[in-house]
């Protein structure tokens, strides 16, 4: 009955939506005020029966009810009960359903933090997400129905993937989601922007905070799946560059070019056809990605549920979003004009030229994803492109991003002059040149790979500072502490998410520059010694857990002879799907990361043992942290909250949409409540 | 800087860009694609010696023997129609087992023996890796054809 | 003007070398086997090792060979459909029990209920060799005179019951 419940409410939701996508935007179109008043109860009540759908799924899951297919695929009775609740996600048709879920819960924060806007522009913005959910719950229905019955019931289920049993695993997927449907709200305000060709600094304010947003999602998602790889997978690697986890990487570049080409759009009105198309892009990647994982077309570790009926369906799917906002695109663009001017020398070239750097960047990226696809498309041979090569593209293209990173925030929009900047920066080059060539004798042998690293992370580190340096002293008076509390929100967030990039280069530089790892024969009784520390190997004993068998390994690490830490890493078999599981043992430190993973059994208790030295690994990690930490701060900035208290300032500044925001202060009006 | 001149330094500057990319994405396939051969065409001496590929098939059962270190492993790959030994240092992956699907990395050493530097398994249990799949399922039609 | 068209002329190749690749998975191959006698193999009977079954004893009848084991996951999701196609006596089921160990088959088949006229032992997977079995389950749909008519890879679901083998059976049988 329950189930039957989900599946009636979904296609309600269809319902909804269809209305959703279609009346509010002829509405707007035709200036029909009652058509477009229907926008936000339709965005609301779709957003109520998707949640009862998805209420009732997760109760099929907790209630272990393996009448539902999906139920029985992807549980099991001596599943516990956070990883039932999690595998309503787990499997493809229930992350799909999360994914419109999500999908209606953005549109209805829109709808409620969008009173400020005029009324026809939310309308078409919420009828283009209207029309992103019409296209999904489709295919929910007509592919990949999670209500589906199977009958007669199984007595017990499969069990979901024991890999994805997990508590990383039960926040991952929701991150990532957030992040890849969050870029709908800025495709949504760039194809209203296109339809009523309205397109000013008050849309790039609009759309700028949803963007953040959403990228700072997509940040924490990206850092959780690649923490779960590191922890989970047993083989100790962070990033694989695997086709799945380009498809999450590839918006995520995308967005950052936006994020930052909707700050130039915002300040100085340039940029804004390039804006558009990127926030275009954003999503297309996100739908692409979906594609990729879903249809079976690549390749990859990852891909749990593969299904070419579906990859027909998502492709056909594709081919309308992205082919007709592509052929909008390039029907309206054209009006859009250019916007202010700036010199070659200025921050508007600068943040272009990173625009640019990213979006070749995702562009070689996509391609070394697809490759072993079009070479086979024309039977070349099958072939794979393995991490060498994303390497070797992306380093190099990222060097010169990421030294005008330090650059930019120090230029001058409009007109800089590199003489002056040149000479600003001599002490911050010097001392990052310094200290790069001098920190590899630390950590025991200099090589160039590591000193250029961090070269690159230094560089922005010292800049950051020459830039609050300088910044406060043009603060006029006040003790040091007035003067930093004086400078805005957004201000600190662009330095704290550029400064999470450059604890990410110094973990990767590190940890791939030192790092030990060696596969043993351990007997009883043996040591191996690595890093400073000596691993002993006391033997495996069985254990059992809720839903599986182990054996759990002992090992004792010593320092300098003593012992400091008792490490048991596992090696399971789950009893639903007789699936093995290696549970390795991390030891996690603010230098260092020790990590030992059981292999296979040997004779006379003896093991192979994986023991792994990781410098700084976590690093890479906190920088992502702190790189969504920023993004999060800046959509905080007090022009965004100060707009709650004054909406007729707001509404003012909304007519008036060519009005030049003030960029120093960070009083500029317009967005919305965060 | 006149406005003709600046147009002028934007479009250089992008051309080089663009041009510079390029030669980085055609020199990194240049050197780090990675072909896939099944047994029966590397048999037939279709896969090059002393360069990375990748083979795919079933691991053949009863044919895996570990060394006396513990941690290097041989075992035998087959597409059903012919067979090639691989010898492989370190951790197999959860999934590697006897008459289940693999895929190895590697290079093909003078003796005819495969050294692999990567062993990849699936992440699902029923699941055989399409390369592999398709490896042998053109070696049944070649034997089926041959055969008639 | 023409430059704003370029990023939709580069998403139409995208979307060309999509869409042949959604054509090129290896399970879209058909069976080399489909129209052919099936191979003929002579084995023990899963619950009675003594007595051996040769798949010649089937001519003149229509019959499913479903390939499944104790190991197989996928085994458990199409195990309760296959029960309830045998007690409607349609057509009987064989089962080539792949890969196994007999003790555990028999304790599954105990447990989760047995539709098999016979299940005979392919300990080696010798004859799942000759069946180009490469996962399992697969079920083959052999004629009465011993030709393969179809072969399903991956677990038998109500949808290709209805849409594909019962027809089939039912034509064979007619």
């Amino acid at each position: 009955m329950i189930p039957e419940l989900g599946n009636f409410a979904l296609i309600l939701a269809l319902l909804l939506a269809i209305t959703q996508g279609t009346l509010p935007i002829i509405g707007a179109a035709r200036g029909i005020p009652s058509w477009i008043a229907l926008a936000r109860p339709v965005v609301q009540g779709q957003f109520v029966f998707l949640a009862i759908a998805f209420g009732c799924l997760a109760y099929s899951f907790v209630s272990n009810d393996f009448s539902v297919l999906n139920v029985a695929r992807n549980s099991n009775s001596e599943l516990p009960i956070q990883y039932r609740i999690a595998a309503s996600w787990g499997s493809h048709e229930g992350s799909l359903l999360l994914w419109v879920f999500m999908l209606a819960a953005w549109s209805v924060a829109v709808s409620v933090f969008s009173r400020h806007l005029p009324d026809e522009m939310v309308a078409r913005v919420l009828g283009v997400m209207g029309l992103v959910s019409v296209g999904f719950i489709l295919f929910l229905l007509v592919t990949s129905n999670p209500f589906d019955r199977l009958f007669p019931a199984a007595l017990e289920g499969s069990d979901l993937n024991p890999l994805l049993q997990d508590p990383g695993m039960v926040i991952h997927p929701p991150m990532l989601y957030m992040g890849y449907v969050g870029f709908s709200v800025a495709f949504a305000f760039a194809i209203a922007a296109l339809i009523s060709g309205q397109m000013d600094a008050a849309w790039a304010r609009w759309s700028r905070p949803w963007t953040t947003v959403a990228w700072v999602f997509l940040t924490i998602g990206i850092m959780l799946g690649s923490w779960w790889a590191y922890y989970e997978l047993g083989w100790g690697g962070w990033w694989f560059w695997d086709p799945v986890e380009n498809a999450s990487f590839l918006p995520w570049l995308v967005g950052t070019a936006l994020v930052h080409s909707l700050a130039v759009t915002e300040k100085r009105g340039s940029f804004k056809s390039w804006t558009v198309l990127l926030a275009i892009c954003a999503f297309s990647l996100s739908l692409l990605g979906t594609f990729l994982v879903r249809s079976g077309v690549l390749t990859s570790v990852h891909a749990f549920a593969t299904d070419p009926t579906r990859g027909v369906f998502i492709l056909a799917f594709l081919v309308i979003v992205i082919g007709s906002s592509l052929l909008l695109f390039a029907w309206r663009a054209p009006k859009v004009g250019l916007g202010g001017k700036f010199d070659l020398v200025s921050r508007e070239s600068m943040l272009l030229a990173n625009n640019l750097l990213l979006m070749v960047a995702a562009g070689s990226v996509l391609l070394g994803t697809l490759y072993p696809l079009i070479m086979d498309s024309l039977d070349l041979g099958k072939i794979s492109v393995g991490p060498p090569y994303f390497e070797a593209v992306f380093v190099p293209l990222m060097t010169p991003a990421i030294f005008l990173m330090g650059l930019g925030p120090l230029a001058r929009w409009k007109q800089a002059s590199l003489p002056e900047l040149m000479l600003r920066l001599r002490w911050a080059f010097g001392v990052s040149v310094i200290t790069a060539l001098l920190m590899p004798f630390v950590m025991g042998e200099w090589k160039p790979l590591v000193s250029f690293g961090l070269l690159l992370a230094f560089w922005i580190i010292a800049t950051i500072f020459v830039s609050i340096q300088q910044r406060l002293r043009n603060s006029g008076q006040g003790g040091l502490f007035a003067k930093l509390a004086k400078q805005s929100r957004s201000y600190y967030s662009m330095h704290l998410a550029h400064l999470g990039i450059a604890i990410f280069i110094i973990g990767v530089t590190l940890v791939n520059g030192y790092e030990t790892e060696k596969d043993v024969r351990m007997e009883i009784g043996s040591t191996v010694t690595m890093g400073g520390y000596t691993f002993r190997f006391n033997g495996a004993s069985p254990v059992s857990g809720p839903n599986y068998k182990a054996m759990r390994g002992d090992i004792d690490v010593l320092r300098n002879g003593e012992k400091i830490r008792v490490m048991q890493p596992e090696k399971r078999t789950y009893n639903a799907s007789g699936m093995a599981m290696t549970e390795p043992a991390i030891d996690t430190g603010f230098l260092r990361d020790l990590y030992v993973a059981m292999g296979e059994p040997l004779e006379n208790g003896a093991w192979v043992v994986r023991v792994y030295h990781k410098p700084f690994v976590d690093w890479i990690w906190f920088g992502c942290l702190l790189m969504a930490f920023g993004g999060m701060l800046a959509v905080t900035d007090r022009r965004y909250r100060l707009k709650m208290h004054s909406k007729h300032v707001e509404t003012a500044a909304v007519e008036d949409g060519k009005r030049v925001t003030n960029n120093n202060t960070g009083l500029a009006t317009g967005g919305r409540k965060a | 800087m006149k406005p003709r001149h600046k147009k002028l330094a934007i479009i250089a500057s992008g051309v080089t860009a663009l041009g510079l990319a390029v030669a980085l994405v055609l020199n990194a396939f240049e050197s780090n694609m990675v072909f896939f051969f099944s047994p029966s065409q590397v048999a037939a001496n279709e896969a090059p010696v002393g360069k990375s590929f990748r083979i795919g098939g079933l691991v053949e059962e009863g044919s895996i023997r570990r060394q006396s270190d513990g941690v290097t492993v041989k075992f035998i790959v087959t597409d059903t129609a012919k067979v090639i030994p691989v010898v492989y240092t370190g951790i197999l992956p959860d999934l590697f087992k006897e008459g289940k699907g693999v895929v190895a990395q590697g290079k093909l050493a003078a003796d005819g023996v495969f050294r692999a530097d990567e062993v990849l398994a699936k992440h699902d249990e029923n699941y055989m890796p399409p390369e592999a799949a398709g490896a042998l399922e053109q070696a049944r039609i070649q034997k089926t054809v041959m055969t008639k | 003007m023409m430059r704003f068209l370029l990023p939709l002329a580069a998403f139409i190749v995208l979307v060309g070398f999509l869409a042949v690749g959604l054509n090129l998975k290896p399970r879209e191959v058909p069976s080399p086997l489909i129209g052919k006698p099936a191979p003929v193999f002579q084995s023990q009977s899963l619950h009675e090792p003594e007595r051996i079954l040769a798949s010649k004893d089937n001519l003149g009848k229509v019959w499913l060979l479903n390939v499944w084991a104790s190991w197989c996951v996928s085994c458990r999701e199409e195990h309760p459909l296959l029960v309830e196609l045998a007690k409607s006596g349609i057509v009987p089921i064989y089962g080539l029990n792949y890969k196994d160990k007999r003790d555990l088959a028999l304790q599954w088949l105990s447990q989760y209920g047995d539709p098999y006229t016979i299940s005979v032992v392919d300990p080696e997977g010798r004859i799942g060799i000759d069946y180009g079995v490469y996962g399992v389950p697969e079920t083959y749909v052999i004629d009465k005179n011993g030709v393969i008519r179809h072969k399903q890879i991956g677990p038998v679901t109500i949808e290709s019951l209805e849409k594909k083998i019962l027809p089939l059976i039912k034509e064979l049988q007619g």
